[in-house]
């Protein structure tokens, strides 16, 4: 199989990787992964730039297998010296692991990469001057949303333009590209004593696709919808999720379907297969082939090729993520899920979940709920989530919804449930897709039956 | 790691389009770690990562750039890209003069990481997964995790500051899973110091790991928690994390003057109850977040932040104190030499009072006993927080009953604070933990003594 790079950058990446991976010994395996990327970050506030960063970094990550033990080292530059001392600390740290049958590199699987390259040079050639005018104007816009608004936390124009390569002495080379810029703010509303903040976003493969005025609107309304927001009594509730929340629903879930929990009994639906587990509405996939996705890709971060994967069809588990080690230990081929970055090892992860649009607008979901809780944010997903037992737990802000229509706004409150269950109580998905900037294609969902905890 | 007079040509090419202050951050971090997973030690990796920050400010506006470099020539180009960014308009040379200051954390790190074979390493982590496994029949699953890191800074500055400084940190950790008919349950140890592999001299491995197995079987009886308000007391050293989420993050003064701080404009009012006293300490030695200098080059202060329940400071760094025209406080912290800094908490912790924990618990009636909380977040423009709890119990009549079930508690931080109406004897710091903020984390320590909060909603799922 037959590769090229997509630019003489990349090239010069991916021979880098090819030279190191070169210094196999024999009865070892050797990879290496080198990624390069420049950004800048420029953070607005008050009407002046409150800081300008531009930067470019680099790395290598360097595994090595050797009689079924793997060791693993990395360094944050590409100096021959460095990349020479992280060679040897993982041959050195492969000698303390302990014998596993399964691990190993990937080997070319013949599933040939599907052409994908959102490239846009304009990312990394915008003059500086157009990126501050942006941040500034940005906050400009939320400032002059709500006579309440009275101030943005900050408000940030980002880009980065990154490239990587993965060669290994099994014969795998790949390598890709890829740029997006983004813009976020938080919006400060005041009103009387209370203070609420709301955050808007956008983000595209191009300067030219961002959409400053859906940012800014989105960033006003959240945070001036909020006042006089105060618990409800404990109940039991639906809940309407817009894409970005239910998206990380679906984020959940999809942890919790990758070959290496379940290989670990580390999956509540790891002797699952072929059983329903949510209702007949949800369909999952994974699927970076999937160009609307801001995660979409060619490769994986073992340089296989990126693949569709069903994992949810109907409601029904078709199977799980693997990477090469978790595949060849389930007796299953690699799904091409490796993710990661120069300083680990691959694992086996998500990397562009879509969740199938169902039927009927945000509104028309709406419309069919008698009492629930239409949720603006989430918090304490780190602490309030366990992915092993199931049990959720969230704090939330957001309106009621009473007779079909947002109602009253709700703070201080939790719901609770556990992912199992939730799966089995989607009431609704809408047909609303919507691509998220962490890669995430989802609908509206509709959750019936949580615990909701308030005063 | 850099040469003076080449940190004082590079302050003078920084400042020489008009800065008004610049900072040359330089960092030479080593990490190690270990993992043993599914009964097996997978894998040693190894780490380095090298490199300078540069900033530079102007007016408002600071302009940064980062440099894997450390080379003149390259430290040079970092400082043009960042006084570039900033857009001084001046000219004029600005000769920087350094004046070298020293760091001290007041006690020696005993056993260099580093220095220690890997064999060693590796030999704790199975015996941690033994004495795990050892506990029960319903342990299905143990990962252990073993994690050094040697990070040394240097700070210069065009105020003539020049300061280096060398930190240890090791951690150590166990996370069991338990399966019984109720499906599955976890339960995690921790032990981090701001020291060397000395920290397997104060703890004791086994009992670590049999605890955090002990923890994951418990569970596997655990009720749902309740859904709702009631009298939620919290354990010694588990619940620092309380206050870190509470008030902690709504007390850093960048936070307070871009007015997203409930807290903003109370200092020198009542905010919490008399004999609540909250302190922010990056001098605590040995401590998870014990620091020398902050990474602004300031040394490290004991900041009480609440006296007898009056709020009498927040925390600085350098650039909002500049504005104040105050001095920093020591809590200007960056995750690397790629970020720059801003303010952050060191290691957290509410003062102990005088009650008997026993009959703190003994005199509630109904409610929760929260022995270990997990991580937390707060919106710090509403004050309004949650945090996990790992391991919590009923409390029926005055006693310690069933355990509970994970979920999430919430509160209001201005409320919660002034909710405190117990406070026991039996102060101790909490578990290692790390901060995040604006997407950099920090290490970070916390403490509390037994102490009961009258009212909290607990986020479960039983009516």
């Amino acid at each position: 199989m037959t590769f090229d790079p997509p630019d003489q950058e990349s090239a010069d990446l991916l021979e880098l990787a090819q030279s190191v991976a070169s210094n196999v010994r024999s009865g070892e395996q050797l990879e290496a992964f080198v990624a390069r990327s420049s950004y800048t970050t420029v953070r607005a506030h008050g009407g002046e730039v409150e800081s300008f960063t531009s930067a470019v970094s680099a790395g290598i990550g360097v595994r090595v297998v050797s009689d079924h033990r793997q060791g693993f080292a990395w360094a944050g530059t590409l100096e021959p010296d460095a990349i020479a001392d992280a060679l040897a600390d993982a041959r050195d740290n492969a000698t303390f692991a302990e014998p596993d049958e399964w691990v190993g590199l990937a080997e070319p699987d013949g599933v040939a990469p599907v052409p994908f390259d959102a490239f846009d040079p304009s990312v990394a050639t915008m003059e500086a001057s157009r990126k501050i005018d942006l941040a500034l104007e940005l906050e400009r816009m939320v400032r002059a949303g709500d006579p309440r608004i009275t101030g943005v936390r900050v408000a940030t124009f980002s880009d980065s333009s990154s490239r990587f390569a993965v060669a290994t002495s099994t014969g795998i080379a790949g390598a890709g590209r890829g740029a997006w810029c983004s813009m976020s703010a938080l919006a400060l509303a005041e009103d009387g004593d209370e203070t609420y903040t709301g955050g808007g976003s956008t983000v595209g493969f191009r300067p030219d696709d961002l959409d400053l005025a859906e940012a800014a609107d989105d960033a006003v309304l959240r945070a001036t919808r909020l006042f006089g927001a105060k618990p409800v009594p404990s109940q039991r509730v639906t809940i309407i999720l817009e894409p970005r929340m239910a998206a990380t629903i679906a984020g959940l879930l999809g942890s919790t379907l990758t070959g290496e929990r379940v290989l670990k009994g580390r999956s509540p639906f790891g002797d699952r297969v072929g059983e329903t587990i949510a209702s007949p509405m949800l369909t999952l996939v994974d699927d970076p082939t999937d160009h609307r996705s801001y995660a979409a890709d060619m490769f994986d971060g073992e340089g296989l090729a990126c693949r569709r994967n069903q994992l949810v069809v109907d409601g029904v588990l078709q199977g799980f993520l693997y990477d090469s080690a978790s595949g060849r230990r389930a007796g299953q081929p690699s799904t091409g899920s490796a993710v990661r970055g120069v300083s680990s090892t691959p694992s086996v992860g998500c990397q562009a979940l879509a969740v199938a649009p169902g039927a009927g607008s945000f509104e028309s979901l709406l419309a069919d709920i008698d009492t629930g809780v239409y949720l603006q944010s989430m918090t304490g997903l780190h602490s309030g989530v366990n992915l092993v037992s199931g049990d959720i737990s969230v704090g939330i802000e957001g309106l009621m919804v009473r007779n079909g229509q947002l109602a009253e706004p709700v703070r201080e409150v939790t719901i609770a449930s556990t992912l199992q269950r939730m799966l089995l109580d989607i009431v609704a998905i809408g047909d609303d897709i919507e691509w998220l900037p962490g890669g995430t294609g989802c609908p509206t969902i509709v959750i019936a039956d949580l615990s909701l905890g308030g005063s | 790691m850099i040469e003076q007079s080449v940190l004082e040509e590079v302050l003078g090419v920084a400042m020489r389009t008009g800065g008004e202050f610049a900072e040359v951050f330089a960092e030479d971090r080593r990490n190690a770690s270990a993992v043993l997973d599914d009964g097996r030690v997978e894998e040693l990796t190894s780490g380095r990562d090298r490199g300078a920050g540069i900033r530079v400010v102007v007016g408002e506006t600071t302009g940064f750039a980062h440099t894997a470099d450390l080379s003149e020539a390259g430290l040079i180009a970092a400082a043009q890209a960042a006084a570039a960014a900033a857009r001084g308009g001046g000219g004029g040379t600005n000769v920087v003069a350094l004046h070298r200051g020293t760091a001290s954390r007041g006690y020696d790190i005993e056993t260099f990481p580093g220095d220690v074979p890997k064999a060693r390493k590796v030999e704790l982590l199975t015996r941690a997964d033994e004495a795990a496994r050892s506990v029960g029949d319903a342990i299905s699953q143990v990962s252990v995790s073993y994690g050094d890191n040697r990070r040394r800074i240097l700070v210069a500055n065009s105020d003539g500051v020049f300061v280096e400084d060398d930190t240890v940190r090791t951690f150590f950790a166990v996370s069991c899973v338990a399966t019984g008919d109720t499906g599955m349950q976890t339960g995690r140890e921790s032990v981090g110091h701001t020291i060397g592999f000395e920290l397997f001299d104060m703890y004791d491995i086994d009992q670590l790991a049999r605890n955090a197995a002990e923890r994951a079987i418990t569970k596997l009886a655990a009720r749902p928690a309740p859904s709702g308000q009631m009298p939620v007391v919290i354990g010694s050293g588990g619940g620092g994390v309380l206050f870190h989420e509470a008030c902690g993050h709504g007390l850093e003064a960048d936070l307070v003057s871009k007015g997203a701080s409930v807290f903003r404009g109370r200092v020198g009012q009542q905010v919490a109850s008399k004999g609540v006293t909250v302190v922010d300490d990056g001098t605590m030695a040995r401590e998870w977040g014990n620091i020398a200098i902050d990474d602004e080059g300031n040394p490290a202060q004991r900041n009480v932040l609440i006296e007898d329940g009056i709020l009498t400071d927040y925390m600085w760094d350098h650039l909002r104190a500049r504005k104040e025209g105050r001095r920093s406080s020591g809590n200007g912290r960056r995750q690397s030499y790629q970020n720059l800094p801003m303010v952050r908490m060191t290691n957290t912790y509410l003062l102990a009072g005088e009650e008997d924990p026993e009959s703190i618990i003994a005199s509630t009636p109904k409610g929760v006993y929260v022995k270990h909380l997990g991580g937390g977040q707060v919106n710090t423009a509403t004050g309004d927080f949650v945090f996990g709890m790992t391991e919590a119990y009923l409390i029926e009549d005055g006693k310690v009953t069933e355990p509970l079930r994970e979920g999430n508690l919430i509160g209001n931080g201005p409320e919660v604070l002034q909710r405190i109406d117990a406070l026991g004897n039996d102060f101790a710091m909490g578990p290692p933990g790390t901060c995040g903020k604006d997407g950099q984390g920090v290490p970070v320590g916390d403490g509390v003594p037994t102490l009961r909060v009258s009212s909290l909603t607990i986020g479960g799922t039983a009516a």
